[in-house]
Order: C-alpha cells, then sequence, then structure tokens
C-alpha cells in the first residue's frame, strides 16, 4: 500500500524530487568550478539539509507579481531559493561574483534579492532577518495582505540578540511568519550544546508565547507537511510559528574547514540518511516515479547546472570603478582624486 | 467619522509661533497625512505620547497600524522598520534617547547603510530622537551620537537648529529614499527663544545644504545644532566688542557634508573655526580641517581650530556637564584668538 501523498499529484511529488537533485547539482557544479578558481570567496555545502529548504519551500505560495509570499533564505537553503524563482545563472554569476550577477558583484553567494518573485537574501550577520522577516510580515497584516513570510536560519543564529528581538517583535505583532530553524548541530566548529542549554529549539517557543514544532530535516515529505500546516495557521491570522529541522552538516562549515572536529563515524551514520536517497528510493517503492523518470531529473539537473555555469563563467566580471555607485540614490560617491588623469587634490 | 486633528497641531495653521518640538510633531502629522505608507515605531510613542510627547495623540488619530508600540529593543524594532521600508512603507522610528540607538548599530550599520548598495533597493526610512547634553541627564540621557554612525556610507545625518529647519529637514528626510539618522538636540525642543511661526505651506528643507546664519568677513564658523545659537552669540560679542565680522555656518545636514558651503565661506574670511557640542576626537571638525586642507589651503591665514566637548563620557552634576559642554565663552576666545592671528 501507498504512503499518503499530502494531497501532492505525481508531478508534484516528482517536483520535490527535482529541486533537491538541482540543489545538490549546483553545489557540486561549484566545488568543480571552485577547484577551476572561478569561485570568488567561500563555497558552502548542505549536504544532507537540502529535504529541509525545499520541503518548506514548496508548501508556499510562490508568485512572481509580488502578492506571494516571502522567503529568506541561506546558504544552505538554495533548494528554497530556486523554488522561488530564483535563476541558476544567477546563482553561479554570484558565487563569481560577476558584473552579470543580481547584485553587480557587490555581495556573496546566495545573498540575493527579488521582492517580485519574493525573496530576500540573507545578510551575513544572520539574526538580523529575524527582524527583517518581522517587519516585512508586519506590513502583511497591517495592510491586510494575504502573504506570510518564512526566515531560516542556523541554531548559531539563534544565540543572538538579533533573533531575541525580531521574534519577539514578531510574536507580539502577531506577525504571519514561520522561523525556520536549520539545525544542522554545528554553528561553524561550535556544536548545538555549545550554543544552548536547552534539547530542542522547539523549547524556544513557548518563551515567546508562539507554537514550535520539530521535523526531521532529511525527510522532505515531512517538511513539507509540517511547513503547510503551519503556514495554515499563519495565514489565518494564528501568529508567529516555528519550526525545527534536525538534520546534520555533512561538510565543513565551507569547503575550507575540513571538519577535523567531527567524529568520523557520526558522518558516517548521517550519510545513511541522506535527504536524495531517502526520497528517491521512497518515490520508487510507492510507484510515485520510475527509475526511467528519476534517472532522466538527475540527468536534467546535471545539465542545467553545466550549462548554467558554462555561460557564466564566459561573462564579466564589473568595472572596478564600479565601486563608486549605488551607495545613495542620490548622491554622487566621489573617485579617489588620485586615480583621475591629472592627479590634483583640489578638483577631485 | 475621521478623529479631528488635534488642537496642538494646528498652531502653525492658526499662524501662531511653534517650538521645535512642536514644529517637529507638525512635520510627522503632516508627512502620515500627505502618505500613507508613512508610519511612527517606538518605545512609548502611542499611548504615552513619546517621552518628550512628539507624537502626543498620534495613536487616536492614526490608530495602533501606523502608530505601533514597541517592546524595549531598539534593534529589534529598527530592523523590523528595515524589513517594512523594503515593502513600500516609509518607517520613521524613534529612539527614545538616542543614546539609546547603539543596541541598533548592528542593524543599521550591517543592514540598512549597505541595503542600495548591495542590490536590495533602497531604504526610506528615518531614525529620529533626541540628542545632547546640558538637561543634567547624566551619561545616558546626553550623548550626541553623529560620529558614530558618520563613518557609515549609505546614511544620511540630519541635525537641525531651528523649528523651521527642524520641519523642513524632518520632511525632506521622510521623503528621501535614503535611511536618514535625524537628531533633536533635546535642550533646543522647548526653547522659548527657538519660537517662531512657520510657513504656513508645505515646505521642506533639502538635505545636504548649509545655511549661513551670520554672514561675516574675518572668521568663519562652522557649527550645527545647539552650538549654532552659542556661535551666534559669540560672533555678536566679537562684532560690538572686536570689531570683528564673523560668518557662522549651520550644516544642518552632517551627511552628506556640505563641502562646497564650508569652502567657500572660509576663502572669504580665510579663517576656520570648527565648533561642535560632541567630543572632541573623531568628532566632525578633523573632517572639515581636512578637507578645507585639500580644497582650499592656500587661503588660510592661519590654524583651523576647534571648540568641543571634552573626551569623556556625559557626567551628571551640573558644575562637571558645564565643563564638559563648550560654552560661549570658549567660542569668543577661540574667535580671539584667530582674529589675532
Amino acid at each position: 500500500m501507498s504512503e499518503p501523498t499530502l494531497g501532492l499529484e505525481r508531478a508534484g511529488l516528482q517536483d520535490l524530487y527535482r529541486s533537491l537533485c538541482l540543489t545538490r547539482a549546483a553545489e557540486e557544479r561549484l566545488e568543480l568550478l571552485q577547484k577551476q578558481g572561478h569561485v570568488t570567496g567561500g563555497l558552502y555545502r548542505s549536504l544532507g539539509q537540502e529535504a529541509g529548504a525545499v520541503g518548506a519551500a514548496y508548501a508556499l505560495r510562490r508568485r512572481a507579481d509580488g502578492t506571494g509570499d516571502m522567503l529568506c533564505h541561506t546558504i544552505r537553503a538554495a533548494g528554497a531559493l530556486f523554488l522561488f524563482g530564483g535563476e541558476l545563472i544567477d546563482y553561479f554569476r554570484q558565487y563569481m561574483a560577476k558584473g552579470t550577477s543580481p547584485t553587480r558583484g557587490r555581495e556573496a553567494n546566495v545573498h540575493w534579492f527579488d521582492f517580485e518573485k519574493g525573496f530576500v537574501g540573507p545578510v551575513s550577520p544572520l539574526g538580523t532577518m529575524i527582524e527583517i522577516m518581522a517587519g516585512m510580515t508586519l506590513s502583511f497584516r497591517v495592510r491586510g495582505e494575504d502573504r506570510i513570510g518564512i526566515v531560516f536560519y542556523g541554531d548559531g543564529a539563534s544565540s543572538t540578540g538579533a533573533w531575541h528581538e525580531g521574534l519577539n517583535f514578531a510574536a507580539v505583532q502577531r506577525c504571519p511568519m514561520i522561523l525556520i530553524v536549520e539545525n544542522n548541530q554545528w554553528a561553524f566548529s561550535t556544536p548545538t550544546s555549545k550554543n544552548t542549554r536547552v534539547s530542542s529549539f522547539t523549547e524556544k517557543g513557548p518563551g515567546y508565547g508562539i507554537g514550535a514544532e520539530a521535523v526531521d530535516g532529511t525527510d522532505v515529505l515531512a517538511v513539507f507537511d509540517a511547513v503547510r500546516r503551519a503556514a495554515l495557521q499563519v495565514r489565518s491570522g494564528g501568529g508567529t510559528h516555528m519550526i525545527e529541522l534536525n538534520y546534520f552538516r555533512r561538510k565543513g562549515h565551507a569547503q575550507h574547514d575540513p571538519q577535523d572536529y567531527v567524529d568520523p563515524a557520526v558522518i558516517r551514520a548521517w550519510e545513511k540518511k541522506d535527504p536524495l536517497d531517502l526520497y528517491r528510493s521512497r518515490l520508487l517503492r510507492n510507484e510515485w516515479a520510475s527509475e526511467d523518470e528519476l534517472v532522466a531529473i538527475e540527468e536534467e539537473t546535471f545539465e542545467e547546472c553545466r550549462v548554467a555555469a558554462e555561460a557564466a563563467i564566459a561573462e564579466p566580471y564589473p568595472e572596478g570603478a564600479e565601486a563608486v555607485s549605488g551607495v545613495y540614490t542620490d548622491v554622487h560617491t566621489p573617485h579617489p582624486w588620485t586615480r583621475s588623469s591629472s592627479p590634483d587634490p583640489t578638483l577631485a | 467619522m475621521d478623529p479631528e486633528t488635534p488642537e496642538h497641531l494646528l498652531k502653525t495653521k492658526r499662524r501662531e509661533p511653534v517650538t521645535m518640538l512642536e514644529a517637529i510633531s507638525e512635520a510627522l502629522f503632516e508627512e502620515m497625512i500627505r502618505d500613507e505608507s508613512v508610519f511612527l515605531m517606538g518605545e512609548d510613542i502611542g499611548v504615552y505620547g513619546g517621552a518628550f510627547k512628539v507624537t502626543r495623540d498620534f495613536l487616536t488619530f492614526f490608530g495602533e497600524n501606523r502608530v505601533i508600540d514597541t517592546p524595549i529593543a531598539e534593534g529589534g524594532f529598527t530592523g523590523a522598520a528595515a524589513g517594512a521600508a523594503h515593502m513600500g512603507l516609509r518607517p520613521v522610528v524613534e529612539i527614545q534617547f538616542m543614546d539609546f540607538i547603539s543596541p541598533a548599530y548592528d542593524v543599521i550599520t550591517n543592514y540598512i547603510a549597505t541595503s542600495n548598495y548591495r542590490g536590495a533597493g533602497p531604504q526610506p526610512l528615518v531614525i529620529r530622537g533626541p540628542v545632547g547634553g546640558g538637561n543634567r541627564g547624566g551619561p545616558f540621557h546626553s550623548q550626541n551620537v553623529e560620529m558614530a554612525f558618520f563613518h557609515t556610507p549609505g546614511l544620511k545625518i540630519v541635525y537641525p537648529s531651528t523649528a523651521r529647519d527642524a520641519k523642513g529637514l524632518l520632511k525632506a528626510s521622510i521623503r528621501d529614499d535614503n535611511p536618514v539618522i535625524f537628531e533633536e538636540h533635546k535642550g533646543l525642543y522647548r526653547a522659548p527663544s527657538l519660537r517662531e511661526v512657520l510657513p504656513d505651506e508645505d515646505y521642506i528643507v533639502p538635505l545636504g545644504e548649509a545655511r549661513i546664519v551670520r554672514e561675516g568677513t574675518d572668521i568663519t564658523i562652522v557649527t550645527y545644532g545647539a552650538m549654532v545659537h552659542k556661535s551666534v552669540e559669540a560672533a555678536e560679542m566679537m562684532e560690538t566688542e572686536d570689531g570683528v565680522s564673523v560668518e557662522v555656518v549651520d550644516l544642518r545636514t552632517l551627511l552628506p557634508l556640505d563641502e562646497d558651503a564650508i569652502v567657500e565661506s572660509v576663502k572669504k574670511t580665510n579663517k576656520l573655526l570648527v565648533v561642535h557640542e560632541d567630543t572632541r576626537t573623531g568628532g566632525i571638525a578633523g573632517e572639515i580641517a581636512i578637507r578645507v586642507s585639500e580644497k582650499a589651503f592656500e587661503w588660510l591665514d592661519g590654524p583651523i581650530l576647534r571648540v568641543t566637548a571634552i573626551d569623556a563620557p556625559v557626567p551628571y552634576s551640573g558644575s562637571l556637564e558645564d565643563y564638559f559642554l563648550p560654552q560661549t565663552d570658549d567660542v569668543l576666545k577661540a574667535a580671539r584668538y584667530l582674529a589675532a592671528y
């Protein structure tokens, strides 16, 4: 007998797999690009966490006209970004710091924005994004818009003052917002036990007067189900809600981190809970997809990433002198006088 | 039925003089009427009307979706304002005393100030509140905060010295698409000498433009905020007692700095004194001095001097605070030194 499909059709069930494969293929492509010297700055894998981002984003209203739900993703939630319409080629452009990237080379990796499509990239101090999403969803509530927001952050960001202040504000103002804590058990080299005394982040919810639920973050359908239920509640005026995704960061904080502070046996154990492997066998077992269909998805996503990355490689970096533009909407930032053709400080 | 405009916000309509505080209230009120995307957030601004009553009766008039009493968490609600600004609202955040802006330093400098540059779009928000000493407020109710933000590209910083400017500058700040730190000297809020009848029209004072408060030919004093009035007082004494003509330039906006106005005045008088109530090291006098050195070195006939508060936390006791703050007599002595140079 088949498992329940949570209202998803065959196409939807396969969509989820497609997003999982796309996330992993994109990151594996980045590893290759990094070895080739194309990636500017750090590269952060979400290996083992892909299902959290994909399941959650799939449960939301994704529209391209500024009327859908709002997402704030993280570096390990690229699957959500793609589901909200973030273009694969922009992802590679961002990682390569190209002048054609959405931030024109000003900002890194997934730190980009499209308010029409409904996603706001994070800044590096991630706790801040709780405050930002609180304000975004406050605007939905005061204007009576039928929209909600979802904000991802790690177990580490849960320790910041900004997290507390943003969450407290949202709870008091009954902002229609879902917090998703990606508990991958590590904040760089700091284990969760050194970030908090509670055994589950869901214990923090009641302290703010909001509901909280933990879910297996390697199970894409379980995450989809939890977020869908939370979204229903939040959308109908239930205020702010929290969901904890439990899984494990199977790679270092970034590629430069060999993660030698983690017991290899633990990593090997989590390899058996790989979200793509788990879901793939489930799709076959329940006959939600055939082997041929899955192979096609795997090959297509691989090829999409290859093509997008190749295209991005060919694109130019920004001109250095572009650095002066856009600090303000209306105030001109001067070029250094020493860079002018006839240097003279009185003419700067 | 719409609620009626509170009586105390109709003074300009009735052609009565207003204080700087009343001018600020009128600016907020009129902007909220003009543009329904403008809304207020801050501690005790609703039911109580704000610690200084700047938003008295606003809650009754505009309702709690536009006048939001917040938890005591400046970082949290300033960050929420930034999120709302992304969604097309124009938040005006009140920091109850600007000394308390420090918890919001992270979100202001890392998030808000960088937003446009990062491609996340403009941040049309105003963060306003009372600053300045002289009220025996002690270390945490007296600070000037401009230089904590002056070094952050992407922000604008405004610091009015009169009722007329306060109203026009605040309106311009609210309409500006960039984030603005708006400092209101609490010693000027209700100063009787600053009461004036404002134009009964929707005027703004553009950001980034200094004002010549008093023309002169021998010495330039560049200043802002409460020090404008002490500088003018000293300038008048120089005129009557010494026969020296002092020009006083009120910056009004610190960022962007009106370099042209400063340089033009220095080229006329050839001597420059900078006066600010903020502490000495890292004060704006340093930035002004280097700009004049770059642009008008040949015109200088004397050292660039400054009169400032001392490098200390703001002390509580009157005798200490009076010693801490720059006084008219300090300005006078510095101006006389320059005149004789």
